[in-house]
């Protein structure tokens, strides 16, 4: 029994890494249908700002705290700049972006090898989010990570935030305009250029948020962006792009799906399988779980 | 105007037979003798990969489908003939190298069995991408996911590849592959001569490919094909089905990629995960682009170009290369959508609008949307 419990939480705590990523990401294809593969880079550029902070912070709590909200003005900020620079001239052409990106982010991984050096670096956590919370005790005890505790709850807190920004300020609706109808959003007065730039720089600093999250559960290194991009991208195509609902049930679904099929199977196997449930879920929702009502064909 | 038009495609096959016998007496007169026997060996491998670039031409450039998984059918196929170089190296009765090595396994496991027989090795080499693409395919075209979709789905399917012959060590090598491959049917690739025969046998399969992707993209089908990935309603409209014409070509070009795969292994004597991977299979379309990813001498010049440039740069300046390919990305598909291949119409129009004032048909580089 334990061992379904501590299975299905291994597969949340995947899940609130995988929202964490995918949150930003939906924001971004949401929002002008485009694909930034550089993503994974500012989960690393958010990685590496909380190694930096912990150098000349000496206490692990108080760096991270810090880290959170620097990191994501990091990461925004490059989001905003590679906007500016590159993907604002791409409009309408989403494959020809997921390929520059793709260029940006192996450009931005050789810088972080020149800066910090190939090897991983690690961080200390702070002594809080080191231990367990031992939930069922006993001769077969159930424990969960107070780390993975603490990511879930940034997922949640991240979660929340987002939604509340999209449904009660002008920005958020302003926001959904432009996602909903640019054409209609751009006569009545939205600048869609500056929401753009905006929603970029959210999503992009949410990875930032994402990249603090992942140095509590495994090491930081210049290639962590594009072991876990490809992943989030599905959360969002099975969820329904920039769905934000959506892509908070798919992550959890599958973070599940992944860790009760690793246990059963092989990490490996677990990967290939997931994969087919996705096409398999695609023939009968190929728009994701969640699709904008539109007019279109498609 | 009929008669124009019959004119410029004359002019335009009459180019493309001159480029064609160039090739071939550059890949079967020039290259041997002009280049040591390892630069040759070099030039086979990038051969190998402007074979992936032909079939990326087509789906990509032609079709607009985004195929960023060719890793996986080149992967398929290299390691089908892999599989069957490693049987016949170990001998009738024994097991490969690396399987003693890992080992628990005794005996070849039942799906590496059928690889010892030459026949079904050969086929499976083209036919089993072929197959993999055709069920994958069927179930993404048929229910309509295109675009984004559709590139990130085949970019799952190389890193699940990828990650699946890792986890598999004791029956596909794990990291390393298949490795140290020391004989091609019969014949030793130790020796400079096998190796040599292998050149041509690359470069005649390369341009047989180059010869069969014209003969498709010049066909009723290939305009089919152009017409779907410009506006597929419309095509739906007129009675087709777009999701077989797309089939098609990524069935094709699966197989394309398969037979590159296959002769890549008797060129370099290795397969591995990290040859077909995701980073791989995405470098395998941006040689396509930089050339010119709809133009077919565009993207087999490009495959190579940016092929050599790697090697050539990447042992020097490992960094510089790097910072050189994401440029080359960004360039290339920022600023020169149709790739190098398109300077040459962009030179050709403003020449003949200079000669008349009549200007020359405008031939639009193909917007993937």
């Amino acid at each position: 029994m334990t061992v379904i419990f501590g299975q299905t939480f291994t597969g949340i705590s995947i899940g609130a890494v995988l929202l964490l990523i995918a949150l930003g990401l939906s924001l971004t294809f949401g929002q002008m249908n485009v694909i930034n593969m550089a993503h994974g880079e500012f989960i690393m550029a958010g990685a590496y700002t909380t190694y930096v902070l912990q150098k000349s912070i000496s206490s692990a709590g108080l760096s991270l705290l810090v880290a959170l909200p620097v990191a994501f003005l990091v990461s925004g900020a490059l989001g905003a700049l590679l906007e500016w620079l590159l993907i604002r001239r791409l409009y309408l052409r989403p494959l020809d972006t997921l390929l520059v990106t793709w260029g940006v982010s192996l450009m931005l991984q050789q810088l972080a090898r020149d800066i910090f050096g190939a090897p991983n670096v690690q961080t200390r956590a702070p002594e809080l989010l080191t231990g367990n919370i031992t939930v069922i005790g006993g001769d077969d005890p159930l424990t969960f990570a107070n780390s993975r505790l603490f990511i879930l709850g940034l997922a949640i807190a991240a979660v929340v935030a987002l939604s509340l920004t999209l449904r009660l300020t002008p920005l958020g609706r302003r926001i959904r305009a432009v996602v909903q109808n640019r054409d209609l959003a751009e006569v009545s007065g939205i600048s869609t250029g500056r929401v753009d730039r905006t929603a970029f720089f959210i999503g992009s600093g949410l990875a930032g948020v994402a990249g603090v999250a992942l140095t509590l559960v495994g090491p930081i290194g210049p290639t962590m962006g594009t072991n876990v991009i490809i992943d989030a991208f599905l959360v969002i195509v099975v969820g329904g792009i920039g769905q934000l609902k959506g892509s908070v049930i798919v992550a959890f679904v599958l973070g599940v799906l992944q860790s009760v099929l690793e246990y059963s199977t092989t990490v490996s196997v677990a990967k290939v399988l997931v994969l087919v449930a996705i096409v398999a879920f695609l023939q009968w929702r190929p728009q994701g779980l969640y699709t904008l009502r539109t007019r279109s064909l498609v | 105007m009929t008669g124009s038009r019959t004119s410029f495609l004359k002019g335009r096959s009459t180019r493309a037979a001159a480029g064609f016998t160039g090739a071939a007496v550059a890949l079967f007169a020039v290259a041997p003798l002009a280049l040591s026997d390892f630069r040759l060996g070099l030039l086979a491998k990038y051969l190998c990969t402007a074979m992936v670039a032909v079939g990326i031409c087509l789906a990509w450039g032609r079709g607009g489908l985004l195929t960023l998984g060719q890793g996986v059918f080149f992967g398929l196929g290299g390691y089908a003939m892999a599989m069957h170089l490693k049987i016949v190296d170990a001998g009738p009765g024994t097991i490969p190298d690396f399987m003693q090595l890992y080992g628990t396994a005794t005996e070849l496991p039942w799906w590496w069995r059928p690889f010892a027989n030459p026949v079904f090795a050969l086929a499976a080499t083209v036919l089993l991408p072929m197959a993999v693409a055709a069920v994958l395919g069927s179930f993404i075209f048929r229910r309509r996911v295109k675009g984004a979709y559709f590139a990130i789905l085949s970019q799952a399917l190389a890193a699940a590849f990828a990650i699946w012959l890792v986890g598999q060590q004791a029956t596909t090598g794990g990291t390393n592959g298949l490795t140290d491959i020391q004989g091609f049917f019969g014949y030793d690739l130790d020796d400079p001569v096998n190796q040599r025969m292998v050149y041509f046998v690359i470069a005649a399969a390369l341009l047989l490919l180059i010869a069969l992707a014209r003969q498709l993209i010049h066909s009723r089908y290939g305009e089919l094909l152009v017409a779907v990935r410009d506006s597929e309603e419309r095509v739906r409209f007129l009675g087709y089905n777009p999701a077989n014409v797309k089939l098609v070509a990524y069935v094709v070009a699966a197989g394309m990629a398969g037979l590159a795969g296959a002769l890549f292994v008797p060129a370099v004597g290795i397969i591995s995960p990290a040859l077909i991977g995701i980073v791989p299979s995405i470098e395998l379309v941006i040689g396509a682009a930089v050339g010119g990813r709809a133009s077919l001498a565009g993207a087999v010049l490009g495959a190579i170009a940016v092929a050599w440039a790697k090697t050539a740069l990447s042992e020097e300046f490992p960094a510089a290369w790097t910072y050189f390919q994401g440029l080359l990305f960004i360039v290339a598909l920022a600023f020169l959508p149709g790739g190098l291949a398109s300077l040459v119409g962009i030179a050709r129009r403003r020449r003949a609008s200079r000669v008349s004032a009549d200007t020359a048909p405008v031939l639009p580089v193909g917007e993937a949307a």
